[in-house]
């Protein structure tokens, strides 16, 4: 890993009597493009909310390029720009009113304006739009203007959270162009997401549940970490399937994904044709089976159903 | 601090004021609808006051005394009795407010010049009318006695006290109530106007993004205030040009002196509507309590109607800690006495207290951190 950038040390937060963040513990490297995945209420939005300098946590601590969100969270905010995941701008105003606000704030040199305006106008397409007011764009458009606002001054590290959520699949790919090419430009991006296949981008997943740092991988190394095979299968009765093929021996988990059963042997070859003739048996068609390769999603619920702190 | 970053405050604050017809109405409609309204319907004035007569003299001197209640335009004689039981039943009937009697001695009683005795029965059912009718009536009969002691007739003449008022020679009531007027409705103003700025940030989630830039809290709340500082200014000047062009107040002060103390009168209300509303995080709730804390003290705790001297020695307490009790001050001070900084001095720190009050706290609870 690079130089570390983002570092965080048994950062956490309670609410109340809920440890909405447990002790997360672990480093983001200088340019790294790097996933915070998990299901609604994993601690996404606290975690990076604190590593943005807007929550005090309230234990351990993290440094964000070099400053300690706990000491100084003030200072962490001229090294970042967060993206929240409520639309965070103002609805009443123009895309540039906006995007020129942002620029205020960072004090951007007037110099540099025009042709920073310009590239984010090239990579957004927001140009031919300047003068609408932001409430009126697309949920896409809406969340282009918000990474033209984070990037107006040129932030070392960008906080994205669930920048893609109710957008489009063109804008959706459209977003992750964008953070794409920030990565290649060197910035280090931290974005959380709820959508694993999107995590597969990543060079790095942190996996959060209930709080807690589940697993940190390489979205290879992740599927890696699974020691069985993956097989779907798509029937006439997926709940019913379910429950035959979850209780099968040679089974290690079966989970549905829609009405597509995804079930994990250790050894397909041999076992899948037995658990194939129990679900004819019990009278159901299969309308469709291929063996797979595991998805981080089927590596995430693997470990979830497994993990022995989940209580 | 950053200039750049607290004007980008009060731009975009301005920006997003112009695009919300709400707060255009609350900034420039509704203090001059409150004004007119106000200065219209609240009025102590009272003409035409119903009366009835019960002229037992019967003689030209009698019927002259009569003309000159009705001729005042204070009073329209609207009936005249008979007998003294009428005069009961005009009262009782709330048809007249006071029935004048004339004794039938009354021509005589002058003649002789032994001085004589007319006697005015009043409604005191509504004793702020009744108060105002007896004081026109007394100052017809004594108008009266001093026609008829020039006329030559030997009258004892009485000990008259010719008072003079001033400041407000001719007692209209709008005069005194114009200027105070534009006090309460500023206090008011001022407090809903920034009540919701804060609220407004969180509420819609854009104080989040805000707070995760280097913006200093300072350059927030100062520069939200800005904007609301020169609306201010310019409602007080339009109120104040309604209230000299319509109602006919007169202006006798200092205007620089009434803007600069209206400059600090703005600072505390403005101020103390940006702390509830960072305080309360929610614009309902900001509007209400903004609401609750200005409108009422100001009515009834600033000396605007209600004359404080007289007030329960709790509520006199209270009043000091109104703001609006010492802007009062200044505004009838400035317009109808036409005093300076030498009177208002106290009234002015005052107001400095305020205004320091009202910012310290603004900056104080405002925080740009999530709970």
């Amino acid at each position: 890993m690079a130089q570390p950038t983002v570092v965080l040390s048994d950062l956490s937060r309670r609410f109340r009597d809920v440890e909405a963040v447990d002790r997360l513990t672990f480093s983001v490297g200088r340019g790294e493009l790097f996933g915070i995945v998990g299901p609604d209420g994993a601690g996404k939005t606290t975690t990076l909310r604190m590593l943005a300098g807007v929550l005090r946590p309230t234990g351990g601590d993290a440094r964000v390029g070099g400053v300690s969100v706990t000491r100084d969270p003030e200072g962490v905010k001229r090294h970042i720009a967060y993206m929240s995941q409520r639309f965070g701008l103002y609805t009443d105003l123009t895309v540039r009113e906006n995007i020129d606000f942002y620029a205020d704030l960072f004090r951007v040199p007037a110099d540099q304006r025009a042709r920073r305006l310009e590239r984010l106008y090239q990579f957004s397409g927001l140009g031919p739009f300047e003068r609408r007011l932001a409430g009126q764009l697309s949920g896409g458009m809406k969340q282009k203007l918000g990474l033209c606002c984070a990037l107006v001054h040129e932030p070392e590290i960008m906080l994205l959270d669930e920048p893609t959520f109710g957008v489009d699949p063109i804008s959706r790919r459209d977003l992750w162009l964008i953070v794409h090419e920030m990565v290649a430009a060197g910035i280090t991006v931290l974005v959380a997401t709820a959508y694993l296949d999107e995590a597969e981008r990543c060079d790095r997943v942190a996996m959060l549940h209930a709080g807690q740092l589940l697993a940190l991988d390489t979205p290879e190394g992740f599927r890696r970490r699974l020691t069985g095979r993956i097989q779907t299968v798509r029937t006439s009765a997926p709940r019913q399937t379910r429950d035959l093929v979850a209780a099968h021996p040679a089974v290690q988990h079966a989970v549905l994904f829609g009405d597509m059963l995804h079930a994990i042997l250790d050894d397909p070859a041999r076992d899948w044709p037995d658990v194939k003739s129990r679900i004819a048996s019990a009278g159901i068609t299969i309308l469709e089976e291929a063996a797979g390769e595991p998805s981080l999603e089927d590596v995430f619920i693997h470990l979830v159903t497994s993990a022995p702190a989940h209580a | 601090m950053s200039l750049t970053r607290l004007l980008a405050i009060s731009r975009k604050e301005l920006l997003q004021l112009r695009r919300d017809a709400r707060s255009l109405y609350l900034a420039f409609i509704l203090p001059l609808v409150l004004l007119v309204l106000f200065g219209y319907a609240i009025s102590f004035d009272i003409r035409n006051i119903r009366m009835a007569v019960l002229d037992q003299s019967r003689t030209p001197e009698s019927r002259e005394l009569i003309e000159s209640f009705a001729g005042s335009g204070y009073f329209s004689v609207v009936e005249h009795l008979e007998t003294p039981a009428d005069a009961d039943r005009a009262l009782g009937s709330s048809a007249v407010r006071l029935v004048l009697i004339v004794p039938p001695t009354f021509s005589a009683d002058l003649a002789a010049g032994r001085g004589a005795i007319v006697q005015a029965l009043l409604d005191g059912a509504d004793a702020n009318s009744a108060t105002i009718a007896q004081n026109y009536a007394e100052a017809i009969v004594s108008g009266y006695s001093t026609r008829a002691v020039a006329r030559g007739r030997r009258v004892t003449l009485p000990v008259t006290a010719e008072s003079r008022v001033w400041y407000n020679e001719t007692l209209e009531s709008r005069n005194m109530i114009v200027p105070g007027l534009i006090a309460v409705i500023m206090s008011i103003i001022a407090a809903m106007l920034t009540a919701l700025t804060i609220a407004r940030e969180w509420e819609r989630g854009t104080m989040e993004q805000l707070a995760a830039t280097p913006v200093h809290r300072l350059e927030i709340v100062i520069g939200k205030l800005v904007p609301y500082v020169a609306i201010g200014l310019f409602d007080v000047a339009l109120a104040l040009s309604v209230g000299v062009v319509l109602f006919g107040v007169p202006f006798r002060g200092n205007l620089l002196l009434l803007g600069l103390l209206s400059l600090l009168f703005l600072i505390g209300s403005l101020g103390l509507g940006i702390f509830i509303s960072a305080a309360v995080k929610s614009q309902v709730l900001a509007t209400q309590v903004a609401m609750l804390a200005t409108f009422l003290p100001a009515l009834l705790l600033s000396g605007f109607i209600f004359t404080l001297a007289t007030m329960p020695i709790v509520l006199q307490g209270l009043s000091y800690v109104v703001s609006a009790r010492y802007y009062v001050a200044v505004t009838k001070g400035i317009l109808l006495k036409g005093v300076g900084a030498s009177v208002l001095w106290q009234d002015a720190l005052a107001m400095v207290v305020f205004a320091v009050a009202g910012l310290a706290m603004a900056i104080g609870v405002f925080r740009k951190e999530l709970a």
